[in-house]
């Protein structure tokens, strides 16, 4: 039965068999490239299930991970190693990544019908899920580090796939830059951890005598002094996610990343690439943790609080369907990079599953309104599709009370208990920020249900909108299932009755190194208050006189604020102004210097050159060079006219000779031939005497 | 006793005298008495033979008597294509009889 | 110079005086006369040999037989060799030239080579012996010599019959 883990292995591989028989063979085919994909993805999601179940069932998995190495270059150092490792957090990530991305798979299918580069769109999804699945079961930092760099590249095909769009491309490119700067740091961050470790591999960078090491051993960093080792690698390598999960101030790319198709934007920015950054930490928390009251988690909460909060702000003003959804994301993984810094870890984990189940869910739904409506994106322009899209409604209200945080859906036990954590550990204002934030998230997603579903259409788009076909409809059910219900692996084990009910298996199964959750009261039901008060406020906004077509956002009453939120605070324009203007500028710069000094320089050396070109011809090449080419050449010619004298004389003759002959002789021989066999008799008895006298005098 | 090659020189003249007959007589004929005389010639030859070399044993005899035979059946054949052929193209001369001339 | 050789010499000289005649004279009618002296001069040769009975075969059926019957192709082929006035074909003095080197080439040969000869004498009745070897040892050949006798009967028939009218 230990051998079922090695199948691990072969998680990653059907994706990316996919991806290369799509590539190579049955690009042509849409048909048979859409059911490849989904079927790689669905053997990888039954593989990783049983690996899942393999993994519960082992008790004390914590300790001891299912480790299994190829050594592949064996330069004496364990850099290049290739393995992989299931450790409970690697199995509940195995859990729901395969699962979310089978769902988004077949999704693909319905929402990208009649599109030219439909093959090419599977392939991109199959090259993406090999990647992120790579990225869990990677054993070390530096293969995970590889397969990161393989999402990104797939993050840019696939936000710029219809790269007849301007926008699109441009927003590729931006996700990918803003990514980079976060992966310089990453790199960084590995290189010095490799320096200080000669390692890159989790069961050994991550025991505890290594982390003393780095605890104990101080480097000198300019402006700052003398710093821990663990930190500055820990920090470094959070710059990586603060890219990779759009934290601010790298939050920028995330929002424009909704120029890709709604199955895309629900993939990699829901349920995989973005929690990937996440991820990361999460498995390098004894790292980040390793110096005690060290500033390592002091920076991490406080980016991820204030990004939580940051973003929230902003989706409460966007009226793209997308973009509110965009910011949501990057509000809750601020949300989940701040249970980490907090030291909440089982919190942090618990809320990146459930988050990328109805945030999928959510993004997914959004699609079906966005094809219902015929591809309307704005807000303002729906209404009253809750009769139109029974199916799309339904589940998208299960989304969004899950993200909310009402109980008993899964964003309300997850959401908890970071803030209880946050609470419970003291750290009061990480608590309020986060619960600032969850009261805006509330209200944004009450605004968007009430703008999208409820009330009149105001457009003629909403007014003719219609469900999706069943392949879009089925996963939106079965991932609405989830989101429901998976808050209750994580209930806390003190909760009544349903605590000693279910047990809590999450937090058994992950946290076993970590204090178990406990329920309080207070927190919870601030939490409760506040996410239906932010829906409340939705509905009195939106829902109780619901908004007719034409009719400007009530939240314009607030004036400049309304306008700084809705144009995201201005960070791209602060950015293009501090980072790209000089940027150009320097360039420019550089093209001047280049035009009138190099250019100058460059010049010169032709035209000297050229001059010296000149001299060279007049008074080498015409009298010495010419005239020596020219007797070669005449005497060339008195040569060939020699030639051919003997060749018409001398060989001509030869050979006609050699005919005139051959003719001679077959005229005289034919003489022979006279019919009469008297000559021919007389001829033999010719040779026969010729014969004997030859015998006789031999 | 009449020398061995007595007998022997006298065949091979007469042998030859028939070959010249064969290469230079005109007449078909002409030509075939000279086979004749060649064949005489070989009769000659083998009593001469079996009379010094080998007597009593009959071999020169038997092989004569077979010779005579084949000389009179070709004979009497090759007069017969004379004759058809002298029928047919009305001439006896061999230098006329050349249609397998190339 | 014993009798028997004067004999040799005389018949030999007939012999070829025959010979001669048969390949020079212009009459055919003349050639066959000759022919018939070779023939008999031959047939001397073979008393001398102490093969009697082949002497008397030889004269039965190439002088009775093979002369009478090439006469009687000349006497058929008559009207055309009057007309002709050359007797030898135009390739002659090859021929002279090769039947006479070949005759030098043979006459160096058989001189000088040394023949085996045993001088034995004749014993028994020649033809009861012959006659018994033809049956006996040399049956097959004699079976095959009667068959060639009846292809070239009816051969000669064949070839010169007269064309259907």
């Amino acid at each position: 039965m230990e051998g079922l883990f090695n199948l691990t292995w072969l998680i990653p591989v059907f994706p990316l068999v996919a991806f290369a028989t799509i590539v190579l063979y049955v690009r042509r085919w849409k048909n048979i490239s859409s059911y490849l994909a989904v079927g790689a993805i669905a053997l990888s999601f039954v593989v990783s299930q049983i690996v899942f179940w393999m993994a519960i069932s082992t008790p004390h998995l914590a300790e001891a991970p299912f480790h299994s190495v190829i050594r592949w270059m064996n330069t004496g150092q364990t850099l290049l190693q290739m393995g992989v490792m299931v450790d409970p957090l690697t199995a509940v990530m195995l859990f729901m990544v395969p699962l979310v991305c089978t769902m988004i798979f077949v999704y693909a299918i319905g929402y990208m019908h009649g599109d030219p580069r439909y093959s090419r769109f599977f392939a991109y999804i199959c090259l993406f899920a090999s990647g992120m699945l790579g990225l869990v079961v990677a054993d070390n930092l530096l293969m995970l580090f590889m397969f990161w760099e393989v999402m990104g590249l797939c993050s840019y095909l696939l936000i710029g796939f219809w790269f007849e769009k301007p926008s699109a491309m441009k927003a590729g490119l931006k996700a990918f830059l803003t990514t980079r700067v976060g992966d310089a740091f990453f790199l960084m961050g590995l290189v010095l951890l490799y320096g200080q470790t000669g390692s890159l591999a989790f069961d050994k960078v991550l025991s505890p005598a290594t982390l003393q090491t780095l605890a104990n051993t101080m480097l000198t960093v300019p402006f700052f002094g003398a710093v821990p080792a663990a930190t500055v690698i820990a920090l470094l390598i959070f710059g990586g996610t603060v890219g990779k999960s759009a934290q601010f101030p790298l939050h920028i790319w995330l929002p424009d990343a909704m120029e890709g198709p709604t199955p895309v934007s629900a993939l990699i920015h829901a349920a995989t690439m973005v929690s990937a950054g996440v991820y990361l930490v999460v498995r390098m928390f004894p790292l980040f943790h390793a110096v005690p009251h060290g500033s390592a988690p002091e920076v991490v909460t406080f980016i991820g609080a204030f990004t939580a909060l940051f973003a929230s702000t902003i989706a409460v003003a966007q009226n793209d369907i997308k973009k509110v959804l965009a910011y949501s994301t990057i509000s809750q993984l601020g949300y989940m990079v701040m249970a980490l810094g907090l030291g909440a870890y089982v919190a942090g984990a618990f809320h990146l599953i459930t988050h990328a189940f109805f945030k999928a869910l959510l993004f997914m739904g959004s699609g079906s309104v966005i094809v219902g409506a015929h591809h309307e994106q704005d807000m303002m322009e729906m209404g009253g599709l809750r009769s139109r899209m029974k199916i799309t409604f339904w589940t998208y209200i299960v989304g969004t009370l899950a993200l909310a945080g009402i109980p008993p859906l899964a964003g309300f036990w997850s959401k908890d208990e970071i803030l209880a954590d946050a609470f419970g550990h003291g750290h009061i204002l990480a608590w309020a920020v986060g619960s600032a934030a969850a009261f805006l998230t509330a209200f944004y997603m009450g605004r968007q249900i009430f703008l999208v579903f409820f009330g009149k259409p105001r457009s003629h788009h909403a007014e003719h909108a219609k469900e999706t076909p069943k392949t879009m409809v089925y996963p939106l059910i079965v991932l609405a299932f989830f989101a429901a219900l998976l808050g209750f692996v994580g209930v806390p084990e003190d909760f009544p009755v349903l605590g000693h009910l279910l047990g809590n298996p999450f937090h058994a199964f992950v946290g076993e190194a970590y204090a178990p959750g406990h329920v309080n009261w207070l927190v919870m039901g601030l939490s409760i208050l506040l996410a239906s008060g932010g829906l409340g406020l939705g509905y009195l906004l939106y829902g109780r006189t619901p908004l007719v077509a034409g009719q400007p956002d009530p939240l314009a009453r607030l004036g400049p604020v309304y306008k700084l939120l809705k144009n995201k605070y201005y960070c791209d324009e602060i950015y293009h102004l501090i980072f790209i203007r000089p940027v150009t500028w320097l360039g420019d710069v550089m093209a001047v210097v280049d035009k009138n000094g190099l250019d100058w320089v460059v010049n010169t050396v032709g035209r000297s050159t050229a001059a010296f070109g000149t001299a060279l011809w007049r008074f080498v090449d015409v009298p010495i060079i010419d005239g020596a080419v020219n007797l070669v050449g005449r005497s060339g010619d008195v040569f060939s006219r020699l030639w051919g004298w003997f060749d018409n004389a001398i060989i001509d003759g030869a050979v006609n000779a050699v005919g005139a002959a051959t003719s001679w002789l077959g005229r005289e021989l034919r003489s022979m031939q006279t019919g009469r066999v008297q000559n021919y008799l007389l001829i033999a008895s010719v040779n026969v005497v010729v014969l004997v006298l030859l015998y006789m005098l031999l | 006793m009449i020398p061995l090659t007595w007998y022997l020189v006298l065949a091979a003249a007469l042998f030859c005298i028939g070959l010249y007959g064969v290469l230079a007589r005109r007449n078909a004929i002409g030509l075939l008495m000279g086979i004749e005389l060649m064949l005489n010639a070989a009769n000659i030859n083998l009593l001469a033979f079996e009379r010094y070399v080998a007597p009593n044993s009959l071999v020169g005899q038997a092989f004569v008597v077979f010779n005579i035979t084949v000389a009179a059946a070709e004979a009497a054949v090759g007069l017969a294509l004379i004759i058809a052929i002298y029928r047919s193209r009305d001439t006896v001369a061999v230098e006329d009889i050349d249609l397998l001339r190339g | 110079m014993s009798l028997t050789q004067i004999v040799f010499i005389i018949l030999a000289g007939l012999a070829l005086l025959g010979a001669v005649g048969m390949v020079a004279l212009r009459n055919l009618v003349h050639t066959v006369l000759s022919m018939v002296l070779a023939f008999l001069a031959v047939a001397g040769v073979f008393v001398l040999l102490d093969a009697g009975f082949l002497a008397m075969v030889q004269i039965l059926i190439y002088v009775g037989a093979l002369a009478i019957l090439i006469l009687f192709a000349i006497m058929l082929t008559r009207d055309m060799m009057d007309r002709k006035a050359h007797v030898n074909a135009a390739q002659w003095p090859l021929a002279l030239v090769v039947a006479a080197a070949l005759f030098a080439l043979l006459g160096v040969l058989l001189v000088g080579a040394s023949w085996p000869t045993v001088t034995a004498a004749i014993s028994g009745d020649q033809v009861v012996a012959l006659g018994e070897a033809l049956v006996g040892p040399y049956a097959l050949p004699f079976e095959a010599a009667s068959v060639l006798l009846l292809a070239a009967l009816i051969g000669a028939i064949v070839i010169a019959r007269e064309a259907r009218a």
